[in-house]
């Protein structure tokens, strides 16, 4: 594995079981580099979401356990603490169906994220500023109610809640979803903008591919709780597997991976 | 006509002592997803507390400030060892706790305290008085300007501290407070002492009005009218649904209640609650569901 960049964070072979019974995650060890955009790919039930819940300990709440492996933020071990420890250390998750509070106004959401700062509300503010900086939308519609926004809006908001925590590292589940492309194109480039600007790392959880692929330096694919494949977003964009069976590309023209059998596709990255 | 003004009224300062014990649930409910059977429980345990600490002869207001430092230390307790445990259960199994733990809280009360019925005086004199020639009772006055005065309070809690957004933030998602790291236990607590402080409230009022006794615990079968009546979810609805009821049983018992035979009082809210749930199940302000794609 070639990244730049101290690692920041580091999954070393973690194995995660739901209700005691359900193993889910078999063993995944990832990489996120400081100042790192790293997706983290494949379809839907290949264990995103839960290697990100891992991270960010809201596994916890839903009878999620870690049993084997470790999780390293900037070299401390972080699977015991809970998802307040970690929001101060820095890490953010923005769940998967942006999960705003529906009956709070955009800015009270924005404001919640806020919730575990100690350094002041001249701070707060600034970083309230800086929010409606990259969503001018946002500042727009600070008096609507949440629940009456858009999909992308609320997007937006809950991106810009987790930036009010002052993040240096932002867990973000499919943000892609059910959004129209230009709007889908808008998030990632305010994504970048803010890796790029803000420093903050990003873990990307995404289904869409293509995208993630263009906005990421590297990148994972996740196939039924185990790393099948990894390496620079580049190299993975050219590799013919991945055209094929995630980009919907190959030689033989347009191709869902789904219309391929499971077991081929399981072969010909293992062999 | 001046009679009838004088039903109302007179119903609806008995309706925001309703208003006040129904409070308590929604808090509860809100914050936390938990229907409290124990609220009722919690007012007895609080009007005991008070009138058993007067009685050891502190004055008033410590007496006061003692019994509301017991009622924030058992809500933490409450916190940690029945609801944190807890956590992740459904909804019936918190239900079922609640109803132990409103057992407990009976049996501790009358345990340290004493089960006869006990006079509270806090001062205020149910005398009747003249306004543009209506009567009306001095402590209702009273009552109604407490709970008003509390009411007002928590709103400005709920919506102008970091803790009520914080509150309400968990009141909408839980999984997401979690995520931006909100602690869940922290906020159960705090609505647990904010219940407890509505319940010593009230428990002082509804108590020098009928006397400190085990009954107390049942002015909370008031509250479920008005919570059906204003919605399990809504501070506002609370405090209408309890006026609502209040000058309705009032109005009903002096105006309809001759043709029953009297004493409908007793039943009118619960008829006039099932009737509102027929047609508005979510009660009158009960949060709309948003539903979006
Ligand atoms: N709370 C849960 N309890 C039991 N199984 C779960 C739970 N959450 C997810 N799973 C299972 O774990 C697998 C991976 O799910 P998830 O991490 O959500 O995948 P992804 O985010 O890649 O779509 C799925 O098979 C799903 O059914
Ligand atoms: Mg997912």
């Amino acid at each position: 594995m070639s990244q730049g960049g101290a690692p920041l964070l580091v999954i070393n072979n973690i194995e995660v079981i739901y209700d005691h019974v359900i193993l889910v995650l078999k063993g995944v060890s990832l990489t996120v580099p400081e100042g790192g955009i790293v997706a983290l790919l494949g379809a839907n039930g290949a264990g995103k979401t839960t290697t990100l819940k891992a991270v960010s300990n809201l596994l916890r709440a839903e009878r999620g356990e870690v049993t084997k492996g470790s999780i390293e933020y900037k070299g401390q071990r972080i699977d015991r603490l809970t998802p307040n420890d970690l929001v101060k250390l820095g890490v953010v998750q923005v769940m998967e169906g942006r999960h705003c509070f529906e009956h709070l106004t955009v800015e009270e959401n924005l404001l919640t994220g806020a919730h575990t700062r100690k350094d002041g509300r001249a701070a707060v503010a600034r970083d309230l500023e800086m929010v409606y900086g990259y969503f001018p939308r946002l500042k727009e519609r600070r008096k609507s109610q949440a629940g009456y926004t858009s999909g992308g809006e609320q997007q937006m908001t809950a991106i810009g809640r987790a930036l009010l925590a002052a993040p240096k590292m932002i867990l973000l589940d499919e943000p892609s979803m059910g959004l129209a492309p230009q709007l889908v194109e808008e998030i990632f480039t305010i994504v970048d903008a803010l890796n790029k600007k803000e420093k903050v790392s990003f873990l990307l959880a995404e289904q869409n591919t293509n995208v993630a692929l263009r906005f990421a330096d590297y990148g994972y694919i996740l196939e039924n709780g185990r790393v099948v494949l990894d390496g620079e977003a580049q190299a993975l964009r050219e590799n013919e597997d991945v055209k094929e069976f995630y980009l919907g590309l190959s030689s033989q023209g347009r191709k869902s991976f789904r219309d391929t059998k499971h077991y081929r596709r399981r072969k010909r990255w293992l062999a | 006509m001046t009679f009838f003004f004088e039903v109302l009224i007179g119903g609806l300062l008995a309706g925001v002592m309703y208003s006040l014990v129904a409070l308590g649930f929604v808090m509860i409910f809100k914050a936390s997803g938990v229907f409290n059977f124990a609220q009722g429980a919690l007012v007895l345990f609080a009007a005991l507390t008070f009138v058993g600490f007067m009685e050891k002869g502190l004055p008033f207001w410590v007496a006061m400030a003692v019994t509301l430092a017991v009622m924030m230390g058992s809500a933490i307790l409450i916190e940690r060892f029945v609801l944190r445990p807890l956590v992740n259960q459904p909804p019936i199994t918190l239900f079922m706790a609640t109803i132990g733990l409103s057992f407990l809280l009976e049996g501790l009360g009358q345990g340290l305290w004493g089960s006869q019925v006990r006079a509270l005086d806090i001062g205020i004199e149910d005398l009747p008085f003249d306004v543009l020639g209506m009567t009306f009772s001095k402590f209702d006055f009273f009552a109604a300007g407490c709970a008003a005065l509390l009411v007002g309070a928590l709103v400005l809690f709920f919506n102008k501290t970091r803790v009520g957004l914080a509150l309400r933030a968990v009141a909408d998602d839980h999984q997401a407070a979690l995520a931006v790291g909100i602690p869940l236990q922290f906020v159960w607590a705090v609505v647990w002492a904010v219940a407890g402080l509505v319940a010593l409230v009230a428990g002082l009022l509804w108590g020098s009005r009928l006397g400190v006794q085990f009954s107390l615990s049942l002015v909370a079968l008031k509250a479920l009218p008005v919570l059906i009546l204003g919605g399990f979810t809504s501070i506002a609805g609370a405090i209408v649904g309890g006026l609502i009821i209040g000058a309705s049983e009032k109005l009903a018992e002096v105006f309809i209640g001759p043709y029953f035979g009297g004493a409908i009082e007793n039943w009118f809210p619960y008829m006039l609650a099932l009737a509102f749930l027929l047609i508005r199940p979510q009660g009158l302000f009960g949060e709309k569901i948003i539903e979006r794609v």
